[in-house]
């Protein structure tokens, strides 16, 4: 500790260069912080305690199929079942077919399914009272402006009415907040709408469910309850097909992209030309101080301290310049989100990617800085003075 | 006065960065014709042209800098391309799904086929409308076809693992409006029969695609019995015989769309207008030229941002490397340079010669990285769950000519910038003082 103060001096010897530098480095860790919220809001996806305990059922043949409403009271007499509730796509847009919003034709208790979604009693009553009542989340309202009691028209891309129009009028009576702001991003960026209404106002539904949401009582439980509400339609005309919330979220994002894949390319990439770079640098600072380190061994520095003092240096460049980049992209990726308007939600760049991030600077330093500090450790005074 | 000269120096480089970035290869060319030309026939330029020589040949000593410059600009152009051609080759398969001679007639308010339904009875009139092309028995070319989705198992995944595939149940006329669609493996399905033919691409995703195979949809079971391929979006799906598909999906004798080839492409509006205007109709008719296009529009902008974020980010990263590489090597050469101006060499030959070796190198790790992209990306198999449809699209990463002069003005520029302000740094050096430094 007590070299730090030469460390520092050393290595703003020369200003630019270790500016620019650090600008390198800066542009890496940023680069890698805004990689890493897009890697982790992928993974984190469906990943939470509550999206453990709930259970999908939807058709075997596909997703787009839909099953008869009589499934949801067989499906509610399965032992180790709590509650059961079920959806419809709706496909809604707002103003212009491109902006496409998260909407759901839902039964009244799907929201009692979801904990993370948090809806006042007052207006959650509403809701129930109002037939083209929806509640919208707290993110889908603000980008578009609405507030509760406002009439809005949406059209769905979907499902037209029973005139063969596209457009259906909603009232707006409540507010979904997101209770647990990190993972439920999505939660207040989506629309619901009864799905009585849904299936009154459109004649291409006809009774039909999109799909059945089940809360179990014990998630130890939930293969065996999975299981069990197959096999209810098992060999009928509508088999189908049961998994945790957590393998059917995994199993879409798999089929969106590789995005793992295409991440660790790109930072691979990355962190091969920024090694390359600082390795340079570091290896002109050292050459350029031969004659300082082998003044610094003349007066009694051992060949080691020599060692972990270049090394040090090479660590702290790529600290300084690492730290202040994954904290741009700490300030920048929320920043992103809001102004997405919706169409990006990102994490956020949380501890784990701050771990990592530490981890790969102080690794990619002690690489940068390890030849040149060979280098100097091996210095022969007698050479270095003379300048040979 | 310092400060102006700068101010001046990054107003330069953003006009130059936007005329740039319009550039066409051809002026580009010519650019590079007459900074040849100025360099032979002028006396300034043949002093640039023997400076860039000696600090050409002295690279060989610098080899480790000098490498900075061009493997990170071939890391930026690298990656660039990478993601442009993803964008480009998910487009193109898109793109060439569609042709201008047909045309697809769907539910009014539709965004795509598997959100249309279309009752039996617009089935029936759609094909009457005028404007159809009519085959040698005088029966309209008009294929009315159902596209529901189906699960199936993914190649290399594990046990229950699921991939979701589009499923086209067509009847003969399927054939007529896409000639491109060929068999190249096994046979047709028979009407009537619980028979499928998949498509080149879904082969390569999807478990047991092979003729004779059987598999489950829900708990009915198919077998397969031939393999197409049209070389587009079609690949990624899976053909069936529309009626019994209609069967097994319960959706009774409706249908999805009705493709028709028409008559005379130039008379479409015509036959768009007698359609969407048909009161007994609510329908909304597109070329498919205009409907692929508009469903590949989407992905491939979200694709094309990321990947330009992406490298605009690493572009400023290689861009400091160059300029601290540049700094470094005119640091080094101060004596020589500082020589030279001594013996009556002007300023402008040092910043262009500084500038060129630059460029040289930038120009090296931009074609380089284009090379790389090239040989590891180009026919490279991607798929993504695409917009507007219900299965898993396959399509293979395009790293087309242009795509690869992107990556070359990419890396160009950041030449430019890097090496602009070390040469300017060059040129002002203070002759007795550089000659004086030991």
């Amino acid at each position: 500790m007590k070299y730090l103060h030469l460390i520092w001096a050393a290595l703003f010897r020369r200003k630019t260069r270790t500016i620019l530098t650090l600008i390198s480095i800066i542009t890496a860790f940023l680069l890698f912080g805004l990689l890493d919220a897009v890697r982790t809001s992928f993974n984190q996806a469906g990943q939470s305690a509550n999206g453990a305990q709930r259970l999908q059922t939807g058709s075997k043949l596909s997703f787009i199929q839909t099953l008869p409403s009589a499934l949801g009271a067989q499906i509610a007499q399965v032992p180790g079942v709590k509650m059961v509730t079920y959806a419809n796509w709706f496909g809604g847009a707002y103003q212009d077919p491109h902006n496409q919003v998260f909407s759901f034709a839902v039964d009244n208790n799907y929201v009692d399914l979801y904990p993370e979604m948090d809806v006042s009693a007052a207006e959650r009553k509403a809701f129930d009272d109002t037939r083209t009542g929806v509640l919208v989340g707290e993110k889908l309202a603000k980008r578009f402006g609405w507030k509760v009691g406002d009439k809005i028209p949406m059209q769905s891309t979907i499902f037209p009415n029973r005139q063969g129009d596209k457009n259906w009028n909603f009232d707006v009576v409540g507010i979904i907040h997101s209770k647990d702001k990190k993972a439920g991003a999505f939660f207040d960026a989506m629309m619901l709408l009864h799905w009585k209404y849904f299936d009154e106002t459109t004649p291409y539904n006809q009774g039909n469910v999109g799909w059945y949401v089940t809360r179990v009582t014990d998630v130890n439980q939930a293969d065996r309850v999975a299981k069990a509400i197959d096999a209810i339609s098992a060999n009928s005309d509508h088999e189908t097909r049961t998994q945790t919330e957590q393998a059917a979220t995994a199993s879409w994002m798999k089929q969106l992209a590789d995005i793992g894949l295409i991440v660790g390319s790109i930072m691979g990439a990355v962190f091969f030309t920024l090694l390359l770079l600082s390795g340079n640098t570091m290896m002109q600072a050292v050459r350029e101080r031969t004659s300082e380190l082998a003044v610094l061994k003349t007066i009694g520095f051992s060949s080691g301290s020599v060692l972990s003092m270049v090394l040090a240096e090479s660590i702290l460049l790529v600290l300084l310049g690492g730290v202040l980049g994954l904290g741009l992209a700490t300030v920048i990726v929320p920043a992103l989100s809001a102004g997405s308007g919706g169409f990006l939600n990102l994490p956020g760049v949380g501890a784990n990617s701050w771990v990592l991030g530490l981890v790969l600077m102080v690794v990619i330093g002690l690489l940068v800085g390890l030849l040149p500090a060979l280098r100097a450790m091996r210095l022969n005074i007698v050479d270095a003075l003379a300048g040979r | 006065m310092r400060f102006l000269i700068n101010l001046g120096l990054i107003v330069l480089l953003a006009v130059f960065i936007f005329i740039w970035t319009l550039l066409p290869w051809y002026a580009a060319l010519g650019v590079a014709v007459l900074v040849a030309a100025w360099m032979t026939l002028t006396r300034s330029g043949r002093q640039a042209a023997s400076v860039t020589a000696v600090g050409v040949s002295t690279l060989r000593q610098r080899l480790g800098s000098a490498s900075v410059i061009v493997i990170g600009i071939a890391g930026v152009v690298g990656v660039l391309v990478a993601m442009l051609a993803m964008a480009e080759g998910y487009s193109q398969t898109l793109r060439k799904t569609g042709s201008a001679d047909t045309a697809i007639v769907m539910r009014g308010s539709s965004a795509s086929e598997v959100m249309s339904v279309l009752d039996r009875d617009s089935v029936v009139l759609i094909p009457q409308a005028e404007g159809i092309a009519q085959d040698a028995k005088g029966k309209p070319i008009a294929s009315p076809e159902l596209v529901v989705a189906a699960n199936l198992p993914i190649k290399g995944g594990k046990a229950d693992e699921e991939g979701s595939v589009q499923l086209r149940g067509v009847s003969e006329q399927a054939w007529a409006v896409r000639p491109e669609v060929k068999i190249i493996d096994g046979r047709t399905f028979k009407p009537g029969m619980r028979e499928l033919i998949v498509g080149k691409g879904a082969v390569k995703q999807f478990a047991g695609m092979v003729p004779g195979h059987e598999i489950r949809l829900g708990n009915q079971t198919w077998t397969i019995v031939g393999v197409f391929a049209a070389d587009n979006a079609m690949d990624s799906e899976v053909w069936g015989d529309a009626s019994v598909v209609a069967d097994t999906y319960r959706r009774g004798s409706s249908r999805a769309s009705v493709t028709v080839k028409l008559a005379d492409p130039s008379k479409y509006d015509a036959f768009k207008s007698s359609l969407e205007g048909n009161p007994q109709l609510k329908v909304d008719v597109d070329t498919t030229l205009d409907y692929f296009n508009k469903q590949s529009e989407g992905t491939a902008k979200v694709i094309r941002i990321m990947g330009i974020v992406v490298g605009v980010i690493m572009a400023i990263g290689a861009m400091f490397g160059a300029l601290n590489t540049m700094f470094a090597a005119v640091a080094a050469r101060a004596r020589e340079i500082a020589t030279l101006r001594a013996i009556g060499f002007r300023g402008l030959p040092v910043v262009v010669a500084i500038m060129l070796e630059t460029m040289l190198l930038a120009l090296i790790g931009g074609i380089i990285g284009g090379v790389l992209a090239w040989l590891i990306f180009n026919g490279y198999s991607a798929s993504t769950l695409a917009q507007g449809t219900v299965g898993q699209l396959s399509f293979e990463l395009k790293v087309t000519g242009a795509l690869l002069w992107t990556g070359v003005k990419w890396a160009l520029a950041i030449g430019f910038i890097g090496g602009l302000f070390p040469a300017v740094r060059a040129a002002r050096l203070p002759v007795t003082a550089a000659l004086r430094e030991l």
